[in-house]
């Protein structure tokens, strides 16, 4: 390189020494690692306060004898486009459920999503499920399937597994 | 060493994901653990450890764990929590989980995989020697797929320890790794420069800056390894060398701009100026925040001038001299935006943290000049750390304030609950009191049949299968005998033969009719069972139903009184930190953009000292231009 060139460069790099000049006001390296450490700690307790709170309000809303909890997963392979999923328990409606982009992504890589928490009755009740999306092949579908089922004393844990486009198992966890 | 360092972090520290929960091609049989999942693979991190710490908490308090459905994913469950904690940036608690698989009684593969996964949490946390001592307690059989990450690790834990030559040895094994692809190759490069071997690293960077890419990790890998070969070069004057491999660099990707002004330069180096025109060109039309951008604005101009071409360098001045008085403009309007506090309120709009894309956007938002140079201030790592822990605490912030309303809502659901079953209950108990000891006498008498029954399969006794109007006649039959006892007249014999002949009809029906009337009493007994059960399934249910009721709002005024106020000091704590980070972050962009604005208020001198000099050059060119050609006419009709 010239003398020329080493100077033109000097010069013009030398605003990279101004960027390198760290303000007094700017927090220490150390100050930071101490503010991170508090993050942490409360993330830890909140964490908990969740959890306590979790288990508090399941008591309260979803008492055992009457919690009906319906998951969704999708069979391990399947690429169909999720578009939506309605629920209607003996006839009303429980839950209408629209799918982002990255929440199918999460099902189809072996995400099990909690659709719907809710009480019933013990005894028998029907259960309708709609599925909306398009196939691999372009076409949009919706498919929908009655099941029965029972509830007791336990909760009741129902999954809804989509094999395919148009194929929807009911299955008990 | 940093570089390699930052490249294991990229590889090996980014979260394993998507996250499967799964080992082998086992189903899920746990649908609590597969929602912590489903939060994992959008990144929702804390959703998916309440989740996970919910159902590990409830698994480890019961009786038999082996018959809850988590114990099948016990040991991904364990692991993923600590996943889980890293990606939240709980590097304190991530590893403890882990340690306790590592402390159990597991098989060899367990712990292999848990002392691995814990090596990489103490590496993450800058622990590299508890990095070491973790990996050495790998020992026997490992799990196939983590066979060459484990190695890959101890080259970097290596590598940080200074320990290059033993860096290097470990990565030449690993050149052919499926999954290491660019990274193995890259990181060799690197521990050989820092063991002072710099021909072998740039052998070793020429390979990676040529290996075949299909995503866009080793493609980026493959960049730096070009970039970092070429500037060796540059290093050793070698520049010709060097732009070959700054060439080689893509024109789209996170080292465009570096390796256009690094291989402008080496073209320079090497007195070449056309050939150092064409990067520059390139890149002095980007996106003027850059300071490779803003230095080839000044470098452009600058090689022209060398070339002779003073017009186009003074135009190129001229436009270098425009973009950095517009550059400052928008330098004072964020940093005035900034100071008035709009910075930190941009940053938590919901809608800018949805798309992934979003800091680059920010840019180009003219009603946002706060945000405009916030990607330029996430390449600081402090900074980013700040950021992402502030939004964090906007997250816990935002959660914190909708559970304070939720109680409010808790308290008005137990206060109706409460005022409907509490003038309820007292009668329904009065009732229920009342029925229970009537149906406890009912059992009882049942309980009595039934012994009876059973007592005459054995011993017949036909008087008990009498009936009321029967043991009546037998009991009057027998007052009277006894009234006609002592009297000894012959009325009163005839009487008693009367008497006698009556109790005989009685007993004798008794006795031909035994068998049936105990089938018949069987048959009435069983029918009593079906109705006993009938009753104790309602009276089971009422009790549960009873109890439900009660523990629909009795017991929840304490735990909701601590929780309200544990969420009550928490939100305190949250906005303290808040604020604190909101103030670094805020200094850190004024620090930054004020260090910018002076570079581009030095380069903007620059630029009108070096344009005023291209006028003055182009114009004494045009001059003697003019007085040669004159020269040469005077010359020709001289002749």
């Amino acid at each position: 390189m010239s003398k020329a060139t080493k100077a033109a460069r000097a010069v013009i790099a030398a605003g990279f020494l101004v960027a390198a000049h760290v303000g007094a006001q700017q927090a220490t390296t150390q100050e930071m690692r101490s503010l991170d450490e508090q993050v942490q700690e409360i993330k830890s307790d909140v964490l908990e306060i969740a959890a306590d709170l979790g288990r508090l309000e399941e008591r309260l809303l979803y008492p055992s004898g009457t919690q009906l909890a319906v998951f969704v997963s999708i069979e391990e392979g399947q690429r169909f486009r999720l578009d939506s999923i309605r629920l209607d328990i003996d006839g009303q409606p429980a839950t209408h459920y629209i799918y982002s982009f990255k929440e199918l992504e999460a099902l189809q890589n072996n995400g099990v999503q909690r659709l719907h928490t809710g009480n019933v009755a013990t005894g028998e009740h029907e259960i309708d499920v709609t599925v909306a999306g398009r196939t691999p092949g372009g076409d949009d579908f919706t498919h929908t399937e009655r099941f029965r089922f029972d509830k007791g004393v336990e909760p009741k844990l129902l999954g809804i597994r989509l094999a395919g486009p148009r194929s929807i198992e009911l299955v008990e966890w | 060493m940093l570089l390699g360092l930052s490249v294991l972090s990229l590889a090996a520290a980014a979260p394993a994901g998507p996250f499967s929960g799964k080992d082998s091609a086992e189903a899920l049989r746990d649908p609590y653990f597969g929602e912590a999942i489903f939060y994992a693979n959008q990144g929702r991190y804390f959703d998916a450890l309440q989740r996970l710490d919910v159902e590990l908490g409830q698994h480890r308090e019961l009786d038999e764990p082996d018959l809850d459905s988590l114990y099948y994913h016990l040991r991904d469950a364990e692991f993923s929590v600590g996943d889980f904690e890293l990606n939240y940036r709980m590097h304190h608690r991530a590893g403890r989980a882990i340690k306790a698989v590592l402390e159990g009684a597991v098989d060899e593969e367990v712990r292999n995989d848990a002392a691995y996964r814990l090596a990489r949490i103490h590496f993450q946390k800058g622990q590299l020697e508890d990095a070491l001592v973790a990996l050495d307690r790998i020992t026997g059989k490992v799990p196939e797929p983590i066979r060459d990450e484990i190695e890959f690790l101890r080259a970097n834990v290596y590598m940080g320890l200074g320990r290059h030559a033993d860096a290097a040895a470990v990565l030449r094994r690993l050149q052919n790794a499926p999954g290491l692809v660019g990274f193995s190759t890259y990181n060799l490069g690197v521990a050989l420069l820092d063991d002072g071997r710099p021909r072998d690293a740039l052998s070793a960077l020429a390979r990676a800056g040529e290996v075949r890419a299909d995503d866009d990790a080793v493609r980026a890998i493959r960049d730096k390894s070009n970039f970092v070969a070429g500037s060796l070069l540059v290093d050793a004057e070698d520049y010709l060398g060097a732009k070959r491999f700054f060439d080689r660099v893509r024109l789209e990707g996170p080292f465009s701009n570096q390796a256009l002004l690094a291989s402008g330069w080496a073209a320079a180096s090497a007195e070449d100026f056309e050939r150092a025109v064409v990067p520059w060109g390139i890149l002095a039309a980007r996106e003027v925040t850059d300071p490779a951008v803003q230095e080839a604005k000044l470098a452009l101009p600058f090689a022209y001038g060398k070339l002779g071409v003073y017009g186009r360098a003074a135009v190129l001045y001229a436009d270098a001299l425009d973009s950095f008085s517009a550059e400052i403009e928008k330098l004072d309007a964020s940093l005035t935006s900034i100071r008035d506090g709009r910075f930190l309120e941009a940053l938590v709009r919901e809608e800018i943290r949805q798309d992934e894309d979003w800091v680059i956007r920010l840019r180009s938002l003219p009603e946002s000049p706060e945000t405009y140079y916030l990607m330029e201030l996430m390449a600081s790592h402090d900074f980013q750390t700040t950021l992402r822990n502030y939004l964090d605490l906007e997250d816990l912030r935002r959660r914190l304030a909708a559970w304070q309303t939720s109680f409010d809502a808790f308290d008005d659901m137990i206060g109706l609950r409460r005022g409907y079953y509490d003038p309820l209950l007292p009668e329904v108990d009065a009732e229920f009191r009342e029925l229970d000891s009537r149906m406890r006498l009912r059992l009882e008498q049942h309980r009595l049949l039934a012994e009876r029954l059973q007592s005459m399969l054995v011993t017949p006794r036909p008087e008990f299968l009498a009936t009321a109007e029967e043991r009546l006649a037998a009991e009057r039959l027998a007052a009277h005998a006894e009234a006609l006892a002592g009297v000894d007249t012959p009325e009163a014999e005839a009487l008693r033969q009367r008497i006698r002949r009556l109790q005989g009809v009685l007993g004798y029906t008794l006795r031909t009719e035994y068998h049936e009337r105990l089938d018949v009493f069987a048959r009435h007994l069983r029918e009593a069972d079906e109705a006993i059960e009938v009753m104790n399934a309602r009276y089971d249910a009422f009790v549960r139903t009873r109890q439900a009721a009660v523990h629909s709002y009795d017991g929840y005024d304490t735990p909701i009184s601590r929780l309200r106020r544990r969420v009550g000091d928490a939100l305190e704590r949250v906005n303290l930190l808040m604020a604190r980070h909101g103030h670094a972050l805020e200094l850190a962009a004024i620090d930054e953009l004020a260090a910018r604005r002076e570079r581009l208020e030095q380069y903007r001198d620059e630029a009108r000292f070096a344009l005023a000099d291209s006028y003055d050059r182009a114009t004494q060119a045009r001059a003697r231009e003019a007085t040669e050609a004159t020269t040469a006419a005077v010359v020709g009709e001289g002749q």
